[in-house]
């Protein structure tokens, strides 16, 4: 039900957001901004969320508000703002949802350290799995159990699997 | 009475699904040979019944039937024919009924391919793919029915989704799902395998085949999306790393990572419990990303219309259905375990190291997609995480696998020898050095490090990969008789990793030396790109079948030489009132020019200036070549004799066995 | 059993209540970073007088609602009959008429009545920008401070008055 009533509250925004899904109306005015500006514009416009949006950087979207804040950022780039100062004012506003790029902070450490605390683990894992074969020999009496009957297992296999097929 | 035929024929569809799971279960259970067999025609009957009531939905959209009320919100009295029978799967309840379409399809091409496999491990695998297709015809019929009525009939469609009259995104979804729904294949043999106990070289290498072609409808998929997205979004994007995209990537990663490992499994009889995992893992990410799509948990730029009971009912079936899977996992795996019978320095170490960084890759799009929905759940407040977060973390997970595939294949099995592998390895090597550094100063670009080594990881995939095929011709005294003789198997596999060096040759230079450019251009007047002259010749009214549009028209030329004339269009379409761009590109294999038509400046006056957007993008093609070689690659592996020969033996020695 | 072949099953138990959780939210909602502190300083013409200027001074002393509202807003349109409620018992509404030209503000208020104490013009969402308004109707609650104690997204209604907003008022009230 909430989100019936959300939807209706944005049906112009959302409706005008798929109408013109596809390109930004207002041309960026280039011959204001030098080289060096224009690459940060083009930089910082597409890593900045629209809000309105489904899922868009303020450079694809064509919402009535994601114009605005490119007009911002532009403004504020010809005024001489770094792009942290530009982003800040952002945050300042929105919160952290408008960064494409999410800060790393506490909130966020788990987001970025994740994949590599996860590879890290990972290559542990095969390696001992592999270096397991040297240590096979000292295992338990259990494990040893274990083994024969999955080595048994295995020779069962091996008689079903056809010779030339081993390439 | 059409469509209730069809409404009735799903209907029946689901009886029979729930006697395709329950009496080859009874089946197995009492080792009743005639009960199993039921599982077969249950299958193929399952798979008429859905494709009778998929031809009835087609019916209603071609006849314009307006009063079935999935037809009047996607169809139009306007539509051209050919987007009228690609309108069935342009929304949720057309596209979930395809999707069973092909579960049943599947199921059906299991039950006529496999017709020789043990009888008990073949009912419990359709079984399986039974229990899949009631859940998911539970929840077509239950809350997402195409076939609903509505009254009064409306005199005319809300019409298609114009993003979606587009020929790529006409065969898009369809390979997209037979790939997702492909992996039900290897989950349901996994699942068997788990069941019974049993699993050998010849489980394995019953399951590659089905995993292989579902891969590489997968990979089509993924592509063509890719190609579509940046035609008809008029972004000049290629991947945006949305949750929908993500969606289809992580059972790509993880079904690349299952191929490779049903590869030690079968050769070497190792890695047996890893296999089965990654079979189930790559199906559970296929639901997920259903989940992901149709609940509405994450906001995405191509998401469905979507309903939170749907959401729940989806959630709830999947919860099932993989704590089934799992709980069985937990329960058998450990008896598939296995010590490691080879050094890491072998062809199985590096496929083990493959899948290691195959699979966290997987993981980490899975944390990047779910992050901003697991903040909010923990009260973090809310984040977003988009392509700089991908990119930043995907790149060093992914980039060693592109020295890994070259090793991999001048590595024998079981254990090398570091100085025979460097014997071989060396002049592919230096060879990639020497062009990695080359390329972009033979290119014109400036030197960029990233390039150099984006470039150097293409080249030595692709010379290690033609290096496979030469070794063996080599081994052979007679060479053509030798390339003759090259299998099937081995061909795709050097298709599929020639494949990988073109996508990473291309993925390198178009992200790294694309220019993109917004201006504004009044008729006559020319724009500079890259050395490229855009010259803005004016825009037209036209109008399409069912659209109205604004026909631009831009002269490209180099050097005075004139290369293309560009007409990238503005359509409106008339039935919904939406405004879609129509971009125009011109391409070779080392660039593409693409213009995209903005607004007129002036908005009352079409004939003033207008705003454009120009890109110069280098070798953009190669990205999809690259997609389409693999899936190539893909579909002559899948080809091999060997699967169907070997198949035959082994299931003569299987019944020789059970009945000796 | 060994236990790590549970951990598959522990990560789907995991993303199971993850997603069940998630189902509960609306995705698109952002709350704002505004809450708990002083209002963003603004000075706009009033809507009908254009010389008359209104700052953020006008606001503080007594808790008010700020509620962007436009006349392209079909939500506000939803949203109205409550505001002209709450207007009734005596709550101050100051009106921010967000991204819309004066006479189609006017006419709007003219057609379904006026809640406002006093309507802000805003015809470029300037205002609107500095407190991270991102669509209408929003409504931010004031305390006497001036301090923004609440925001609601989206209209507001009987429920959320009584179960957010008027408790946040009570503490505020003199």
């Amino acid at each position: 039900m909430k989100r019936g009533t959300l939807k209706s509250r944005f049906a112009p925004l959302a409706l005008l957001a798929g109408l013109l899904l596809a390109l930004p109306g207002a041309p960026l005015r280039a011959a204001e901004l030098d080289a060096e500006q224009q690459a940060r514009y083009q930089t910082l416009i597409n890593e900045l969320r629209c809000l309105v949006c489904q899922n868009q950087t303020i450079a694809d979207s064509n919402a009535p508000l994601a114009a605005d804040l490119r007009q911002q950022v532009e403004t504020q780039i010809r005024a001489g703002r770094s792009d942290a100062e530009i982003k800040r004012y952002l945050t300042d506003r929105y919160g952290d949802f408008v960064l494409y790029r999410p800060p790393f902070k506490a909130k966020t450490w788990l987001l970025w350290g994740g994949p590599f605390v996860v590879l890290l683990i990972a290559l542990a894992v095969a390696l001992r799995f592999v270096r397991a074969r040297r240590a096979a020999p000292a295992a338990t009496a259990v494990d040893a159990a274990a083994l024969r009957q999955v080595l048994a297992d295995e020779a069962g296999d091996d008689a079903r699997r056809p010779p030339e097929n081993r390439s | 009475m059409i469509p209730e035929l069809g409404h009735f024929a799903l209907v029946a569809a689901l009886l029979v699904a729930l006697l395709q799971v329950a009496l080859p279960a009874l089946g197995v259970w009492r080792r009743d040979r005639r009960l199993m067999a039921v599982a077969s025609s249950a299958a193929q009957t399952q798979f008429l019944l859905i494709l009778f009531a998929y031809l009835c939905l087609t019916w209603a959209f071609v006849t314009r039937d307006w009063s079935v009320a999935y037809v009047a919100a996607n169809s139009h009295s306007e539509l051209p024919l050919a987007y009228r029978v690609s309108a069935v799967w342009g929304a949720h309840e057309g596209s979930m009924l395809l999707w069973v379409l092909m579960l049943s399809g599947w199921a059906a091409a299991v039950s006529v391919f496999n017709r020789r496999l043990p009888p008990d491990l073949a009912a419990t695998t359709l079984a399986v793919l039974g229990a899949v297709g009631v859940g998911f015809l539970l929840f077509i019929l239950l809350t997402s029915n195409p076939f609903e009525r509505s009254f009064p009939v409306p005199a005319d469609g809300r019409d298609l989704n114009p993003l979606l009259q587009d020929p790529g995104l006409v065969i898009h979804p369809p390979m997209l799902y037979m790939g997702y729904v492909g992996f039900s294949v290897a989950f349901a043999f996994a699942l068997a395998a788990l069941i019974s106990g049993r699993l050998d070289a010849a489980w394995a290498r019953w399951t590659r085949p089905w995993t292989t072609t579902a891969w590489l409808f997968l990979t089509c998929g993924i592509t063509l999306g890719s190609w579509w997205a940046y035609n008809e979004l008029g972004w000049g994007g290629w991947w945006f790393w949305d949750p929908v995209e993500n969606a289809s990537f992580m059972p790509w990663l993880v079904g690349t990572a299952l191929i490779h490992s049903l590869a030690v499994t079968e050769k070497r009889g190792q890695l047996k419990a890893w296999t089965v995992l990654l079979a189930i893992l790559a199906f559970a990410l296929s639901l997920l990303g259903t989940f992901l799509v149709r609940s509405g948990v994450l906001v995405s730029v191509h998401a469905f219309a979507t309903d939170p009971a749907r959401g729940v009912f989806i959630l709830t079936f999947l919860a099932i259905v993989l704590g089934i899977a799992f709980t069985l996992y937990a329960w058998r795996a450990p008896r598939f375990v296995s010590v490691a019978d080879f050094a890491l320095f072998s062809r199985e170490g590096l496929l083990l190291l493959n899948n290691v960084f195959l699979v966290v890759a997987a993981f980490a799009v899975l944390l990047g997609t779910l992050y901003p929905l697991l903040a909010e759940a923990l009260n973090l407040g809310k984040v977003s995480v988009g392509p700089p977060y991908f990119n930043a973390v995907f790149l060093p997970l992914t980039a060693p696998l592109a020295v890994l595939v070259g090793l991999a294949a001048a590595v024998g099995w079981k254990r090398a020898k570091p100085a025979e592998v460097w014997k071989r390895v060396r002049v592919p090597a230096a060879l990639a050095v020497v062009a990695g550094l080359a390329l972009p100063w033979a290119l014109g670009h400036r030197t960029l490090l990233a390039a150099i080594a984006g470039g150097m990881l293409a080249i030595w995939v692709l010379l290690t990969a033609a290096q496979e095929i030469g070794r063996r011709v080599l081994a052979k005294r007679d060479r053509v008789q030798g390339l003759l003789q090259v299998p099937r198997a081995v061909w795709g596999m050097t298709l599929a990793h020639a494949g990988l060096g073109i996508w990473v040759l291309g993925v390198s230079f178009v992200s790294l030396y694309s220019v993109e450019k917004d201006v504004r251009l009044g008729p006559g007047q020319a724009a500079e790109l890259s050395g490229y002259a855009f010259r803005f010749d004016g825009v037209e009214g036209r109008a399409g079948p069912n659209y109205d549009a604004d026909h631009g028209r831009v002269e490209v030329s180099h050097g005075g030489r004139v290369l293309a004339e560009l007409e990238p269009e503005k359509r409106r379409y008339r039935a919904s009132g939406q405004v879609m761009t129509e971009s125009a590109v011109d391409h070779n294999a080392l660039r593409d020019l693409y213009v995209a038509l903005g607004e007129p400046i002036d908005k009352a006056r079409a004939d003033g200036d207008w705003a454009l957007r120009l890109y110069y993008k280098p070798m953009m093609r190669l990205v999809w070549w690259g997609g389409f070689i693999m899936a190539l690659g893909g579909l002559i592996a899948a080809s091999d004799r060997r699967y169907r020969l070997a198949q035959a033996r082994e299931t003569a020695a299987v019944r020789a066995e059970a009945l000796a | 059993m060994r236990l790590r072949y549970l951990v598959p099953a522990l990560v789907l138990i995991g993303l199971v209540v993850l997603f069940a959780i998630g189902l509960r939210h609306d995705p698109r909602e952002v709350p704002s970073p505004l809450i708990g502190k002083p209002a963003p300083a603004f000075s706009l013409a009033v809507l009908g007088a254009p010389q008359q200027t209104y700052t953020l001074a006008d606001l503080q002393g007594r808790p008010v609602l700020v509620n962007f509202f436009a006349s392209w807003c079909a939500a506000c349109r939803v949203e109205h009959p409550f505001l002209m409620q709450l207007a009734a018992q005596g709550v101050e509404i100051v009106g921010v008429d967000y991204k819309d030209t004066d006479a189609d503000g006017a006419d709007w208020l003219a057609r379904h009545g006026n809640p406002y104490r006093t309507v802000i013009a805003d015809p470029q969402g300037a205002m609107g920008l500095d407190w991270g308004v991102y669509g209408a109707p929003e409504t931010f609650v004031l305390d006497t401070a001036g301090t923004i104690v609440y925001k609601q997204i989206g209209p507001l209604s009987e429920a959320v008055w009584r179960e957010r907003v008027a408790p946040l008022l009570q503490g505020a009230k003199p």
